[in-house]
């Protein structure tokens, strides 16, 4: 571990070492408070590596810009903040239906509209999910660290690539602007997922095929695959369709090439939780916080665990309900006036109290409110 | 004669979708088909190989067009045909990259796109079919439509103004722009082969006919009839710089109406790359 490569940087440029680390190449973007420092560390890493950069006049071209790069064979991915992200959920919605691989950084900030461009906030949790019209099934990660914007965009991107999806990143502001001391991954350290492509021949290839594992092999454009991409409800030729015994099928087919594999998606980070009487749930820069007055309670002995959730979308519900089952309590922390707590009464049993400790001014999470709060429960 | 209208034919059939189901969804008439033959027409005759050719739409009559081209195609959201293509031109420069749009789709929700488009000078070729209406959704008004015309949305007559989508092109930087009509044929031909040879952004201006609801509503009478309207009131760019402002009311301005050259965007940031590339060794 010696001689790994330590730097001092931000969050958002941290996302962007991670995204270089992916094998990223193309990036389109618009400049939004507080996430533009990250497209502007493309700007100036992005040409060093024969990789692509450029500002659009806007979000709605940004992430089309994206899916045009990722369709023509390329990693792509945006970073914005929540206007900007309100903006790009029509092409997002494309993304689902096409089943475009690419990243979507959301730097959180305070809402509704202009809102609070400066400060932190986690409002965009269920926006997040259910962001563009209509049915699909949605991911979205969420790190809590400098080091751990590296990691999770990286993971953001193989889970975009195995899946044929696009992937949300929710930072806050805080986490996107804190910075910090990383170890930046020699290649080869952490697993770098690429897009299966078709190994047919052109003639035998249905570009939305269904395979045993839902995810079709896809071909970037100029790559002797000629195939239509289209916004429609599609069949698995790609051409537009209106008939239940195939529209069935394609929504099934986004859903569940999500949902039956949610144990490879799922990643939490559980901490004292095997006597624990009481849970912290959080995720983003409030898990710091709870890291904290998780240490500061169990060192006056109460048995108190903590849980931070990196994957926030598919909800990890399994894994929640096997970690608490031996909880009586849990406090859920949030930067918002309840948006994931809403899922943790949904899979929690109803033998468990479950307490809100919620920040909407644009503030941080401390540990003493935490603190405050779990002396209010117990 | 006869042998050379079945070599035509047989090239556009030569580029048509296998598998892809006729008839159209264009009504009998339209001048979308008139279009789609010329652009096959003027893509043999480049001889481009289609596996390096990338057609972009967006949503409207006009982007249903690429579905039927055996090519790369995107169907992309209403409006943002062309960061669409921006994004697969620039991820892979060496491909063709068309795109097909309409007045609604270009100039009304895309206007922006559009507008950096041409001031990019992205090497992408834009054709926009202009029939002045919104005919997918059923005849409303688009920025197009002439003032007092009737729409399902100017049922008293339009009180606004229109975009002209060629001077529009041209003041936000485009480096070919060129207007044609589904009854010169021949001439869009011409025009579409300059735009796509043009190295930067071009743009063809392709004045079609929605006798279905524009013709209709505007009692302009059937498709044949709208091509005739076409015939009688268009002036081909060298005439028309001989004639009044007042002599040309009312009258479609034909051919190549700008030409320049430009450095071109991936051409530009290609530079950039190398210079930075090479300075790390």
């Amino acid at each position: 571990m010696a001689n790994k490569k330590k730097k001092l940087m931000q969050g958002n440029m941290a996302c962007v070492e991670g995204a270089i680390y992916s094998g990223m190449q193309f990036f389109a973007g618009y400049p939004i408070t507080p996430s533009t420092e990250i497209a502007e560390g493309c700007s100036r890493e992005l040409p060093k590596i024969g990789g692509r950069f450029i500002q659009m006049e806007d979000e709605i071209g940004s992430i089309a810009a994206v899916i045009g790069a990722s369709i023509a064979g390329m990693k792509s991915f945006t970073a914005t903040s929540g206007p900007g992200y309100s903006l790009m959920q029509e092409n997002l919605g494309y993304a689902f239906i096409t089943e475009t691989p690419l990243v979507v950084i959301n730097v959180q900030r305070g809402g509704p509209s202009t809102g609070l461009p400066t400060k932190v906030s986690q409002s965009d949790t269920m926006q997040a999910r259910w962001g563009p019209h209509g049915d699909y099934a949605a991911i979205a990660v969420a790190p809590s660290t400098v080091q751990e914007c590296h990691t999770e965009t990286v993971r953001a991107f193989n889970l975009s690539e195995r899946f044929r999806t696009p992937v949300t990143i929710l930072l806050d502001e805080v986490i996107g602007h804190s910075r910090g001391v990383i170890s930046l991954p020699e290649k080869g350290e952490l697993e770098v997922y690429n897009r299966v492509k078709p190994t047919a021949s052109p003639e035998e290839v249905l570009p939305f095929e269904m395979t045993p594992n839902l995810v079709s092999p896809m071909a970037g454009y100029g790559e002797g695959y000629r195939f239509h991409v289209t916004g429609l409800t599609h069949d698995v030729h790609g051409f537009s369709t209106n008939r239940s015994d195939e529209i069935f099928p394609k929504l099934d087919k986004l859903h569940n090439k999500i949902l039956n594999y949610r144990d490879e998606i799922s990643k939490l980070r559980i901490e004292n939780m095997d006597d624990a009487e009481v849970a912290f749930i959080s995720y983003g820069s409030v898990s710091r916080a709870a890291l904290q007055a998780t240490a500061i309670a169990r060192e006056a002995g109460v048995k108190v665990g903590c849980i931070q959730l990196y994957t926030i979308w598919p909800f990890p519900e399994k894994e929640l309900r096997q970690i608490c089952a031996n909880c009586s309590k849990v406090i859920v922390g949030e930067l918002n006036m309840g948006q994931i707590i809403h899922e943790i009464e949904r899979v929690l049993p109803g033998d468990i109290e479950i307490h809100a400790k919620q920040r909407y001014d644009g503030e941080i999470m401390t540990p003493m409110q935490l603190l405050e709060k779990l002396e209010e429960v117990l | 004669m006869a042998t050379v209208t079945k070599q035509k034919s047989d090239v556009v059939l030569d580029y048509l979708r296998p598998g892809k189901k006729f008839p159209s969804v264009w009504c009998p008439g339209c001048g979308n088909g008139i279009v789609m033959g010329a652009l096959i027409r003027a893509i043999d005759k480049l001889g481009w190989d289609r596996d390096n050719i990338a057609m972009v739409s967006g949503i409207g009559c006009s982007s249903r067009l690429p579905i039927y081209l055996d090519v790369h195609t995107l169907h992309s959201t209403h409006g943002r045909a062309l960061p669409f293509a921006t994004g697969i031109k620039f991820a892979k420069p060496g491909m063709k990259v068309i795109v097909v749009t309409g007045d609604g789709d270009a100039l009304a929700i895309g206007g922006n796109h559009f507008i950096h488009a041409c001031r990019r000078n992205i090497d992408i070729t834009a054709i926009l079919i202009n029939n002045n209406i919104y005919g997918m959704t059923g005849g409303q008004g688009s920025p197009t439509t002439p003032a007092e015309k009737i729409s399902t949305t100017t049922p008293f007559g339009n009180v606004e103004k229109q975009f002209d989508p060629c001077q529009l092109a041209i003041g936000a930087g485009a480096s070919y722009v060129a207007r044609t009509t589904v009854y010169h044929t021949p001439h869009m031909e011409k025009m579409l082969l300059a735009a796509l040879e043009h190295k930067g952004f071009s743009l063809v201006e392709a004045v079609s006919n929605c006798h279905t609801y524009f013709g209709r509503l505007n009692r302009q009478g059937d498709a044949v009839a709208m091509l005739n309207l076409f015939k009688e009131n268009s002036v081909m760019k060298g005439k028309a710089s001989k004639m009044t402002d007042e002599e040309l009311k009312g009258k479609w301005v034909l051919g190549t109406l700008h030409e320049h050259e430009a450095t071109e965007f991936c051409d530009e940031y290609q530079k950039l790359v190398d210079a930075q590339m090479s300075k790390r060794g």
